[in-house]
């Protein structure tokens, strides 16, 4: 299978994995996919008081583009709201990649992880 | 890293193909250019040589597998062997019964075959293998049935490198009366094969398995006691009118060739390769949490099947390109299945989307064996650090009890 060069260059020198602390208020996580379907991301983000993402790390069990997702996405969260981060779409994710047709629940998967870490941040919060 | 290496990754897939080995390429190529006579001309001596080359040829895939020359017939190859056994015989002797039985783990072509056959109306049945790979024999036993007319088992698996007890398979189908074929592609020159011994009615070879050519096979049908198949290709009645069409003269040559070293030498390159595959799974089995797919004792020693948990197998391939080998998933082809004979063996879609299969052959050197090592340890760590799943065994998290989401 061909992979685009960013997908490569992702997989081959991922941004921003690691882990946060899940215990702190700040810090919103959400695990999406399941072992059984071949992907689950692990994408957590660090929120200052004044609603902006000061961190994002993630890990992935997944395809390279699985990996290069949510390697992508981290990049892209750090200095956003939360609100503009909830408008990331996973056509803007499978374009930047170039991701083929079949890799496209990919850049579906990264969306999710978004949406779900900024839900467990809200529920946290009591917002 | 950079892309365009231009170096070739080292090859560690000789179960999918050999390469053709340089003794056999010397003595095939006159056959092209030189001796390029149809084996079927008896007027001139063009015909004639190609046709003594020929019969040599089937003499020398008849001494690797003790058999009478007689009884080899030559075809484009192991899948075309096994459907003219299995299509061929089971309707050759459909007056006794339409069930026939095979093993959920076989081969595409034999699988296939059967599908087709039972598309014709007769009954299959697919029997599961234990969690090793290979077959119960009682389980075996209570499969045939009074209308039993066939069984198929492969010799040695593909995926696996399990070997069957084909001697023993095959006195239970004497007693029930009933054709028992093997599929021997991945079984010539890496175990003894005796057909003088063995209770097997028909059997299915390939050359490019063992150093030879692809696009040539052959299928032993046994004579004593006469075994009759149906004709699948109709045409000039060449092969005693059980497969027409002209004979590849050169490709034969070639599989008679790769099949005469084979006898000779696979004692001795079986002891080296036994060597090498043992080092293979003791640098590996050094790492947490991998598993051998597939029995280790009743097994070739060419073969290692291995999962490492906790990886993803499509990212697994991704971070093994220097190493030629193949996959348990599928995820590189049209379907994104894991590999149904892990599944057979009842590994988890997890572990057999994370399987990787090493087969070790007559080129493989100490040097090849040290480097896969070492990729794999840096690889597989580096993806393991890269996985949640990883961090939840670590914190002893039991992964099978997690309510995931399906998606």
């Amino acid at each position: 299978m061909a992979y685009s060069d960013k997908v490569l260059d992702h997989y081959e020198n991922p941004r921003n994995v690691g882990t946060l602390d899940k215990d702190d208020p700040h810090v919103g996580t959400g695990m999406v996919g399941a072992p059984a379907c071949g992907d689950v991301m692990k994408l957590q983000i660090k929120v200052s008081d004044d609603g902006v993402i000061e961190d994002a790390k993630f890990k992935t069990y997944g395809c390279g583009s699985a990996i290069a997702s949510s390697s992508l996405v981290t990049e892209w969260l750090k200095g956003k709201t939360l609100d503009q981060a909830s408008e990331i779409k996973n056509s803007a994710i499978a374009e930047e990649l170039a991701l083929p047709p079949v890799k496209i629940h990919c850049s579906v998967l990264a969306e999710d992880a978004i949406k779900s870490a900024i839900a467990d941040l809200k529920s946290k919060q009591g917002k | 890293m950079t892309k365009d290496i231009a170096r070739k990754p080292i090859y560690l897939d000789y179960s999918s193909t050999t390469p053709i080995d340089p003794r056999v390429a010397e003595k095939m190529i006159p056959f092209i250019t030189e001796h390029f006579g149809n084996p079927a001309s008896r007027s001139h001596s063009f015909g004639w040589t190609a046709e003594k080359a020929v019969e040599e040829a089937r003499e020398e895939v008849a001494k690797l597998v003790n058999a009478d020359p007689r009884e080899i017939v030559w075809t484009s190859g192991a899948t075309e062997s096994n459907n003219l056994a299995i299509k061929g015989a089971s309707h050759f002797y459909s007056t006794k019964g339409k069930h026939i039985l095979t093993v959920a783990t076989e081969h595409k072509a034999v699988i296939d075959a059967f599908r087709e056959l039972e598309r014709e109306g007769y009954t299959a049945t697919y029997l599961e293998p234990e969690p090793n790979g290979l077959v119960d024999l009682e389980k075996f036993k209570k499969a045939i049935r009074p209308d039993t007319v066939l069984a198929s088992v492969m010799f040695v698996n593909n995926e696996i490198g399990v070997i069957q007890d084909i001697e023993a398979l095959g006195n239970i189908c004497r007693e029930q009366k009933v054709i028992f074929h093997v599929d021997a592609a991945q079984a010539t020159g890496k175990v003894d094969i005796d057909l003088e011994k063995l209770p097997v009615d028909l059997m299915s070879f390939s050359a490019h398995k063992t150093y030879g050519p692809k696009g040539i096979g052959a299928l032993y049908v046994r004579r004593k006691p006469r075994i009759r198949i149906e004709a699948q290709m109709h045409g000039g009645g060449h092969e005693r009118g059980m497969r027409s069409g002209t004979l590849a003269t050169h490709q034969i040559v070639a599989m008679g060739e790769a099949f005469r070293i084979a006898r000779i030498e696979m004692q001795l390159e079986n002891e080296r390769i036994r060597k090498l595959r043992d080092k293979l799974l003791h640098g590996l089995q050094d790492m947490e949490e991998v598993y051998v797919n597939g029995d280790l004792k009743q097994r070739i020693p060419h073969n290692l099947n291995i999962s490492f948990n906790y990886v993803e197998g499509e990212s697994l391939i991704m971070a093994v390109k220097d190493i030629a080998v193949s996959s348990g998933s599928a995820c590189t082809s049209a379907s994104l299945e894991p590999s149904y004979v892990l599944r057979a063996l009842g590994r988890s879609d997890e572990l057999a989307h994370s399987s990787i299969r090493f087969s070790i052959g007559r080129f493989t050197t100490e040097a090849d064996v040290d480097f896969t090592i070492q990729l794999l340890k840096e690889k597989i760590q580096k993806l393991r650090e890269l996985s949640p799943l990883w961090d939840m065994y670590k914190d002893g998290i039991d992964i099978s009890k997690v309510e995931w989401a399906a998606h």
